[in-house]
């Protein structure tokens, strides 16, 4: 019970618990192809060029 | 607990851009590793990262058509923020590594902010708001949205990414142009500031920062002040790299976690501890 009345116990634990709904929504909608094709190409824009 | 710092921002630097063949060839990695983000500010176009950079995906899925919710990239966020703060930017960001080793050159009388320091350390929520987020959703390069801090601002990648690929691959050397060099004159100013103030990029321009700040008055890795114990001496604030009182060490978005205060304090009423003691 001590646990669950420590505010910012319980905080962080919301906080990774979003995240890690975030990031299952994210697979879902297929957003980690998005983030893996830009990363595998030369990203011209951050080397100065594109 | 500095060497043990300096150590530990080594060593994450080495493993996640610990690619060396890229480093070698002018390629960079193409594996499934790329999936994910790593917690610090790390250019994914660096030829040795193994791994993704947060903001590089958050701007790459605001990049996309249409107007979606950058689920995967806010996920990154929520957890290393959550569990970590900014003890990211304090032990693990590869460009805080390298402001902090230039910070150590023993030229100029050393400074720990600019003048107008409450006005410009929100000049990182500005980089946020209109470079990372209103840019990379409206500001286009011909038909396609362009990451547009990324490719105007961003000194981690000219120094991990730009300068590196560009000394190895000479068909990209061959293409560098105003662009390149504005990027570069942004590197060389942070550089130059940063030998004489403390980590000027990550206090007054990095988005990340903004980020993570957000998540320093409830994540899980905290500095605990005993207050009871404590005998006002100062030896903390005069520590603090980022000249914070007391009150404000770890619940501030400006503290870093890196510890300074912790050591400094003759009476250990200073400590790193999981969530805030009641």
């Amino acid at each position: 019970m001590r646990f669950w009345k420590n505010k910012s116990c319980f905080r962080w634990l919301c906080g990774v618990f979003t995240g890690i709904i975030f990031l299952g929504i994210g697979a879902a909608c297929g957003q980690f192809n998005v983030i893996w094709k830009k990363a595998v190409m030369i990203c011209m824009e951050c080397i100065g060029i594109g | 607990m500095k060497n043990l710092r300096l150590k530990v921002q080594l060593l994450y630097t080495i493993l996640t851009n610990g690619y060396i063949y890229g480093f070698l060839s002018g390629k960079i990695y193409r594996g499934k590793m790329k999936y994910a983000c790593v917690p610090g500010l790390n250019c994914y176009s660096c030829p040795g990262a193994i791994a993704s950079c947060p903001i590089g995906a958050l701007q790459a899925l605001l990049n996309q058509q249409g107007y979606q919710i950058p689920f995967a990239a806010l996920g990154f966020f929520f957890l290393f923020g959550s569990l970590l703060g900014r003890f990211v930017c304090g032990w693990l960001c590869p460009f805080g590594l390298v402001q902090d080793l230039l910070h150590k050159i023993p030229v100029f009388r050393k400074r720990k902010r600019l003048p107008l320091h409450s006005v410009l350390k929100y000049g990182k929520y500005l980089v946020l708001l209109l470079l990372v987020c209103v840019g990379s959703f409206f500001l286009f390069g011909g038909y396609a949205k362009v990451p547009a801090f990324c490719k105007y601002l961003c000194p981690s990648g000219t120094f991990f990414g730009a300068i590196p690929l560009l000394a190895s691959n000479e068909m990209l050397r061959s293409q560098a142009g105003g662009l390149f060099i504005w990027k570069l004159g942004i590197l060389l100013f942070i550089v130059f500031l940063s030998v004489k103030v403390y980590r000027p990029f990550c206090q007054y321009l990095c988005p990340l920062g903004a980020i993570y700040g957000w998540f320093n008055r409830f994540s899980l890795v905290q500095i605990h002040w005993e207050k009871e114990h404590c005998v006002s001496c100062m030896a903390c604030e005069k520590a603090c790299p980022v000249s914070l009182s007391v009150e404000e060490i770890s619940c501030s978005p400006e503290c870093i976690r890196c510890g300074k205060c912790v050591e400094a304090c003759p009476q250990h009423c200073l400590h790193f501890a999981k969530t805030k003691k009641k």
